[in-house]
């Protein structure tokens, strides 16, 4: 691998980068937020991926300017941008869902530690088989 | 209006969800989800007859001609998957009105329809475009809502696995979009079937390879393969009853369908058998599923999570089905998918009686209950009989194609496991039925019949279950066209 292709590619790496942190910290943390955060980190990574995909070397903006059609003006392909709005509004909601469950787990565990609700789980079920 | 159809299957839920907000009241939510999933029913049905007599339909989503705008392309593969999915959701809907109304807080009622219909237009959504982005959009969609049903479960832990699913599920579906966004920077097509004619010419290259393997992971997530299923017992365990019997019997079969579209019909039979060895990396897993989850399903004692376990078990069959690479074993998987949403269907719906009079799904809860709710615990056992394999039962027909489909490879071991594994899934129903029907009724109390709002959508399954258990025609017919479909271009 040549240092070439790590600087002309730099934003891949980027992406790269970010997907793994993104990853690590969903498995590493046990706090639920951190959890969302790294799901977010995560997620971020593949819009800049769509989004470099897209882009064209002297490309222009997808817009009409003369010299259009003859094949002189490049542009970027507007396509991928469209779909990562889509993306980043899932991401939102997937977000808003997963942080309103947090709110609802606080409140029923009195916690967003992963393994302390584990342990209060464990409790539950250890007394529901004492009782059944 | 007919030849509006397949968009219509998904607009109609898809409308109705939010009138369910508007209306704010229960009863009146509930009429809406059951005029709609009943109307996605009529339509997924049509949409069946007209593919399997005229062929092919292509829709062209605001007129917009393929593959530009978007396509909704409805050939007899996911007809079929539309059909399995709206049967499902028109007796799940009216089975919630009773269900429902002991399960969840009154004022969450209409925000339960909402979900429900929202996750049901997402499942047929996915089934029926043709466009791969659009398959993540409506995979979204189904998710999202889905996480906020599971959530409206009675036991707080229902709030943790909610969020266990959101946190794989969400891990799920951005690998789907990293293999698509990586298939599109080959292709530039998002359509399903130009996908198809582009994508042998750039086979070589890594790019597909690795958009290959995010694909992979993403749909094993979804359809809760070995070794990750761990979102999925949890989930189904303590989701309110309807949720249950609606997720066990669409969301994973719905997963599969993606699978085999993706795999089968974009990629091509040949690359995912040839090149991808696809067969050989996906059959020691679903050998493992089939047996751990059977061997785990006989050591609960929680009813649904044994239902759960078994679950995961059964989605192993449908993937042992494909990986044998043949026609038959694809008529297999196709015919499980059906099969499979019955027999579940029924199980989780009597599980859902229990729950109504009892209050308590364990197995010690069950005692006694085959004298005291006949009905109900007759449906567990039918359903419970279809899930062993037993003939005049549709579970019997699925083992069948799939012991076919192992001789037909040689792989006699193979069949050897599979009815290993049927004899485990005894195992676990006779735990059940041992207890219902041997053991007395503890307390004088008077436990009653369930009601008949929701007997009667259970033992619907259970006519269903029996009725393409004896006449299956029809339905291998139709799995094993579609699976002819799929495996086009590969040899019998």
């Amino acid at each position: 691998m040549s240092l070439e292709l790590l600087v002309t590619h730099y934003n891949y790496w980027v992406v790269i980068f970010l997907m793994m942190v993104g990853f690590y910290i969903l498995i590493s943390r046990g706090n639920l937020i951190k959890k969302i955060v790294g799901l977010n980190v995560f997620q971020t990574s593949v819009f800049m991926l769509y989004i470099s995909l897209s882009k064209i070397t002297e490309g222009t903006p997808p817009i009409l300017v003369d010299g259009y059609g003859d094949g002189e003006v490049v542009y970027s392909n507007p396509l991928p941008h469209v779909l990562i709005l889509t993306a980043i509004v899932v991401g939102i909601a997937t977000t808003s869902v997963g942080l309103a469950l947090a709110v609802r787990i606080k409140e029923a565990y009195g916690t967003l530690e992963e393994d302390e609700i584990t342990g209060i789980e464990a409790g539950i079920e250890a007394g529901s088989e004492a009782a059944g | 209006m007919a030849g509006h159809y397949p968009v219509l299957q998904v607009v109609v839920p898809l409308l109705a969800a939010p009138l369910c907000l508007f209306v704010r009241n229960g009863r009146a939510a509930w009429g809406l989800a059951v005029v709609a999933s009943w109307s996605a029913l009529g339509i997924s049905l049509a949409l069946l007859g007209r593919v399997t007599s005229s062929g092919v339909i292509s829709y062209a989503l605001g007129d917009w001609a393929p593959p530009i705008g978007i396509e909704y392309r409805v050939d007899i593969v996911n007809a079929w998957v539309l059909v399995i999915v709206s049967t499902i959701g028109a007796l799940v809907a009216p089975y919630a009105l009773t269900s429902v109304e002991r399960e969840i807080e009154a004022r969450h009622i209409p925000l339960f329809y909402a979900a429900y219909l929202l996750c049901l237009s997402g499942l047929l959504g996915i089934a029926v475009t043709g466009d791969v982005f659009n398959v993540f959009v409506f995979l979204e969609i189904s998710s999202l809502s889905a996480y906020a049903l599971i959530a409206l479960g009675q036991d707080r832990r229902a709030l943790t696995s909610a969020f266990r699913y959101l946190v794989m599920g969400s891990v799920g579906a951005t690998f789907i979009v990293i293999g698509i966004g990586l298939l599109y920077s080959m292709t530039g097509s998002l359509n399903m079937a130009d996908l198809a004619q582009l994508l042998p010419g750039v086979w070589e290259s890594r790019t597909v390879k690795v958009a290959y393997g995010f694909l992979a992971v993403g749909f094993c997530l979804k359809l809760a393969l070995f070794p990750l299923h761990l979102w999925l017992p949890n989930a189904y365990t303590y989701a309110p009853s309807p949720v249950t019997a609606f997720m066990a019997s669409t969301a994973t079969k719905v997963a599969v369908y993606m699978l085999l579209r993706f795999f089968l019909t974009v990629f091509g039979a040949a690359f995912s058998f040839d090149v991808m060895a696809l067969d050989r990396v996906l059959l020691p897993l679903a050998l493992v599923a089939i047996v751990s989850m059977s061997l785990v399903a006989i050591f609960q004692v929680n009813v649904k999570r044994l239902l759960a376990y078994s679950s995961v078990a059964q989605i192993g069959y449908m993937i042992l089905g494909l990986s044998f690479a043949t026609v038959t074993g694809l008529t297999a998987t196709l015919l499980h998918l059906f099969n499979h949403a019955l027999m579940k269907g029924a199980l989780f719906m009597a599980m859902g009686c229990v729950m109504y009079r009892v209050g308590s799904v364990q197995i010690d809860a069950m005692a006694g209950l085959g004298r005291r709710m006949p009905a109900t615990m007759a449906a567990f056992v039918a359903g419970g009989l279809s899930l062993v394999g037993v003939p005049l039962t549709v579970g019997f027909v699925s083992k069948w194609y799939l012991i076919l489909g192992a001789l037909e490879r040689g792989w006699w071991p193979v069949a050897v496991l599979v009815l290993i594994a049927s004899l485990m899934a005894l195992v676990y129903v006779w735990r059940v039925v041992e207890v219902a029907y041997f053991r007395e009724f503890p307390g004088e109390e008077q436990t009653r019949e369930a009601p008949w709002t929701l007997l009667w959508p259970t033992w619907a399954l259970v006519v269903l279950n029996l009725y393409f258990g004896i006449d299956a025609g029809r339905t291998a017919g139709i799995a094993r066209q579609a699976a002819e479909v799929l495996m086009a271009g590969i040899g019998q």
